[in-house]
């Protein structure tokens, strides 16, 4: 046991350093390259809007997430799951794409203000603080479901029966076994979602109507390409990482663990919620979320559809391209997930490791393609490394997500298994092998989905680093837009979003097949 | 054993015969290499007279190319740079990094344009651009257009080339009053994007009535799409040129070939490609004069374009006065 623990925590420290070097590393070499640079009241507002949208769109998802998660906990519906994938489209998809399907709904000439002006009522705009938390919603609400439902999921079938034979009406279900699994599962969501739309870029610029929308991201972009003041540039990502150590470390003060114990892996039986007024409002709760999260997504569907018959040239290359480059980030995170969540469940440098894991999550990716490009610039062509560089970087982007998704579990097989596993003299290959993957299975082809669907989709540091070869579907898409082809760039996401969607849905099936 | 020393020897012959093919890589913007830019035809017809392999490195947008000189430095691979545009040659010869071209060049610009370090290869007039079908009256001049209550979207000044090019264009129109017409304006602008690409989508996408891009824009609609009903609006005050220009490196590696490659863009085979691939105005006018459906365009009666080291000294307080009259 000693030894494969001590294997283990050695191999979760590596993973730990790695992502260290590659986003704190990177902007010590943008730092050392700039020099010091003090920042101004404009990088200053900047600031304090990027935290200001990033909170209110945090507390919005998962405020909003808490009544779906909890509609899907305790209904069982034809289309259910179906409707569980279909929801994690929209964190999937290129944001411009995304921003587009939203327009097509929420903007000027989008269904909603035809429907108003039909009605003889007065427009509404999408532009503003408004539309940059709204597009925040829609990305990050299935993200935030998905979080909290298995919450749900991880309370013990046994817990609900004892409740229904003590006769506990809803309120008490909610104060004695649902309020303390929030009170486990929703800070780590809320930072989720604080973290992702603290680095929002086009978002926040495209949506939020001007420079009143102006992000720490666009500072730093600016400062990059326009002014080339790297100094300024690193000392911005040194504040969106200050900005996330403070919210990371908040939220491990409020985090409580349930403690549910261990269940007998029953089927959840809910007796409580079988009243018409809960199934009615459940209903309305999932058929609301299901229009604000699938009708954009169906239009971005149509809007692509005219095109497919004439593709662009390069579209397969690119697309293979792609998929190859999510395949191996997929495999590259998932193992270093597993590592770092194994090691930390361990115990020994946990909160250490943990905060590494979401290091990537504040990491600026303008500022961490740039170090790259720095480190690798003078010893290799970076168009030779385009893709290497590009599966590696998208890895460590999707890390955190997949940690948060994989490590609940791993903490619960442990809690539930462990002393029985350990008093077998379960350790090492055959602990991992009997007890540990079957049981994680379903999460992690869960994860796994979300990797390779978020590494089709990113652009992340590939725009720095492309050549003439080297080309991915997003790339292609921006060069689509770029030399007026609109109408084929729409076709490309559509390609881009299906195979996303379909190797999201391989992964997903693949690991649930062994739960069913 | 014997396999290794085979693999070295085919590793060496291979060498030699890469060795004996110059490499002339030229660093320019992604929408220039992508197979509907003029980077195809500009290549094949480059090889086929320089008996030298041409490289297309892509970086973004101008800007981007101008920030990857800069993180290059010294020991850059990049032997010519081409697509950067008059607001940021200034700060390119700043560098010190590109050498003088030393050639002698005609151009059919409608400024005159000599630069030491810097050729033109193409050129085109911002514009505001319009679907006749739903705006019959455009705005004909900035001043009209911030009196009206017609929504634009334009581009990020600090992100984005042609955003920075309205800029020029309010403060080379109006000077000191560019403040006035920029609070005027602010009512008018549905919403400011990274790019250009986002803002002209949005613009398709019937967000605003118009959107800041080139008077030759509603070529591509009407050559490749056989669409006419975009047009750009013509204004009073001038419209402001975007010349874009390459230039060698002083660190290049290849520095005939780099010549000899500013001169190809000269050439009719590099020109001619021009309007229907880039959709600006070729440098030199081809012999066969420019493709049909140019000739409907409008055609600004005045030119704008502040000398470079203008354009660098105004772009700060320039972008301050912009976030402060649309921050309001």
């Amino acid at each position: 046991m000693a030894r494969s623990a001590g294997a283990i925590s050695r191999a979760g420290a590596a993973v730990g350093a790695a992502l260290g070097l590659l986003t704190l590393g990177t902007l010590g070499v943008v730092l050392a390259r700039g020099g010091t640079a003090s920042l101004g009241p404009a990088d200053w507002a900047a600031v304090r809007f990027t935290v200001m949208q990033a909170a209110v769109s945090a507390v919005l998802s998962v405020g909003l997430a808490v009544p779906v998660a909890r509609a899907l906990a305790r209904r069982q519906f034809p289309g259910r799951r179906l409707l569980i994938s279909l929801m994690g489209a929209p964190f999937l998809l290129p944001v411009i794409v995304a921003i587009l399907g939203l327009l097509a709904v929420f903007g000027r000439a989008g269904v909603l203000n035809d429907g108003l002006a039909a009605l003889g009522l007065p427009p509404v705009s999408i532009y503003g603080l408004h539309g940059v938390v709204l597009a925040h919603v829609f990305f990050n609400l299935p993200l935030a479901v998905r979080m909290i439902l298995s919450g749900w999921q991880g309370i013990p079938a046994e817990r609900f029966r004892l409740a229904a034979a003590l006769g506990f009406g809803p309120a008490d279900i909610f104060r004695h076994l649902e309020r303390p699994m929030l009170r486990a599962v929703l800070p780590g969501a809320l930072v989720a979602v604080f973290l992702i739309c603290l680095t929002s870029f086009a978002v926040a610029l495209t949506l939020g109507g001007g420079p009143r929308a102006t992000t720490v991201e666009l500072a730093i972009y600016q400062a990059l390409r326009f002014e080339f003041d790297l100094g300024r540039a690193a000392a911005l990502a040194a504040v969106q990482f200050a900005l996330c150590a403070v919210v990371v470390l908040v939220a491990g003060q409020i985090a409580l663990p349930a403690g549910f114990g261990p269940g007998l892996d029953r089927r959840v039986e809910r007796w409580d919620a079988s009243s018409r007024g809960l199934r009615a409002l459940d209903a309305g709760v999932i058929a609301l979320v299901a229009a604000f999260l699938l009708v954009p997504l169906a239009l971005v569907v149509l809007r692509g559809l005219p095109g497919l018959g004439a593709l662009p040239d390069g579209l397969w290359a690119a697309a293979t391209q792609s998929v190859i480059v999510a395949l191996i980030s997929t495999a590259l995170c998932l193992a270093a997930t597993l590592v770092l969540a194994l090691a930390i469940v361990q115990g020994r440098g946990a909160g250490l490791l943990e905060a590494a894991a979401m290091l990537p999550l504040a990491a600026s990716s303008l500022v961490l393609g740039t170090g790259l490009f720095l480190i690798v610039h003078p010893l290799l062509s970076p168009a030779r490394l385009a893709l290497p560089v590009t599966a590696l970087v998208n890895a460590a982007l999707a890390l955190p997500f997949a940690l948060r998704l994989i490590l609940p579990s791993l903490r619960s097989i442990e809690a539930a298994h462990g002393r029985l596993a350990d008093a077998l003299g379960l350790v090492g290959m055959a602990r991992l092998r009997w007890l540990v993957l079957p049981r994680l299975r379903p999460v992690l082809g869960f994860a796994a989905g979300v990797v390779a669907a978020l590494s089709m989709g990113d652009l992340g540091v590939i725009a720095l680093f492309a050549g003439e070869g080297g080309t991915t579907l997003p790339l292609l898409i921006q060069r689509l837009m770029g030399a007026y082809r609109m109408e084929a760039a729409a076709s490309a996401a559509l390609v881009l979003v299906g195979l996303s969607f379909g190797l999201f849905w391989l992964f997903d099936r693949g690991g649930r097949d062994a739960a069913a | 054993m014997r396999s290794s020393i085979i693999a070295l020897g085919t590793l060496l012959t291979a060498t030699m015969a890469a060795a004996q093919t110059p490499v002339l890589t030229v660093l320019t913007y992604e929408s220039f290499i992508s197979e509907w830019g003029p980077g195809p035809a500009v290549e094949k017809a480059f090889e086929a007279e320089c008996a030298c392999d041409l490289q297309f490195v892509g970086a973004g947008d101008g800007a981007a190319v101008l920030a990857r000189v800069r993180l290059e430095g010294e020991a850059s691979d990049t032997d010519v740079v081409l697509g950067l545009d008059t607001n940021l040659t200034a700060a390119a010869a700043a560098t010190g990094l590109f050498a003088p071209h030393g050639l002698v060049a005609a151009n059919d610009l409608p400024v005159a344009f000599d630069d030491p370090l810097f050729l033109p290869f193409d050129w085109g007039w911002f514009a505001f651009v319009y679907d006749k079908t739903k705006l019959a009256t455009p705005p004909a001049s900035l001043e009209a257009l911030a009196a009206s209550d017609v929504t634009i979207v334009i581009q990020d000044p600090r992100s984005s080339t042609p955003g920075l090019g309205l800029l020029m264009w309010v403060k080379a129109a109006y000077g000191d009053r560019s403040g006035v017409i920029w609070a005027g304006l602010s009512d008018n602008v549905v919403t400011v994007t990274p790019g250009w690409s986002e803002a002209y989508g949005l613009f398709l996408e019937g967000e605003a009535d118009m959107v800041l891009s080139y008077t030759t824009s509603p070529a591509y609609h009407l050559i490749a799409e056989g669409d006419d009903t975009k047009a750009a609006a013509a204004f009073s005050e001038g419209h402001y040129l975007q010349v874009e220009v390459a230039g060698k490196l002083a660190s290049t590696d290849q520095p005939e070939l780099a010549d000899r490659f500013l001169a190809f863009m000269g050439s009719e085979a590099f020109q001619s490609v021009i309007p229907t691939t880039n959709w600006m105005y070729p440098a030199v006018t081809p012999a066969a004069g420019l493709p049909d459906g140019f000739a409907t365009l409008i055609k600004p009666e005045a030119s704008l374009l502040l000398p470079a080291a203008e354009a660098e000294a105004l772009r700060a307080p320039s972008v301050t006065e912009w976030r402060a009259a649309l921050a309001r």
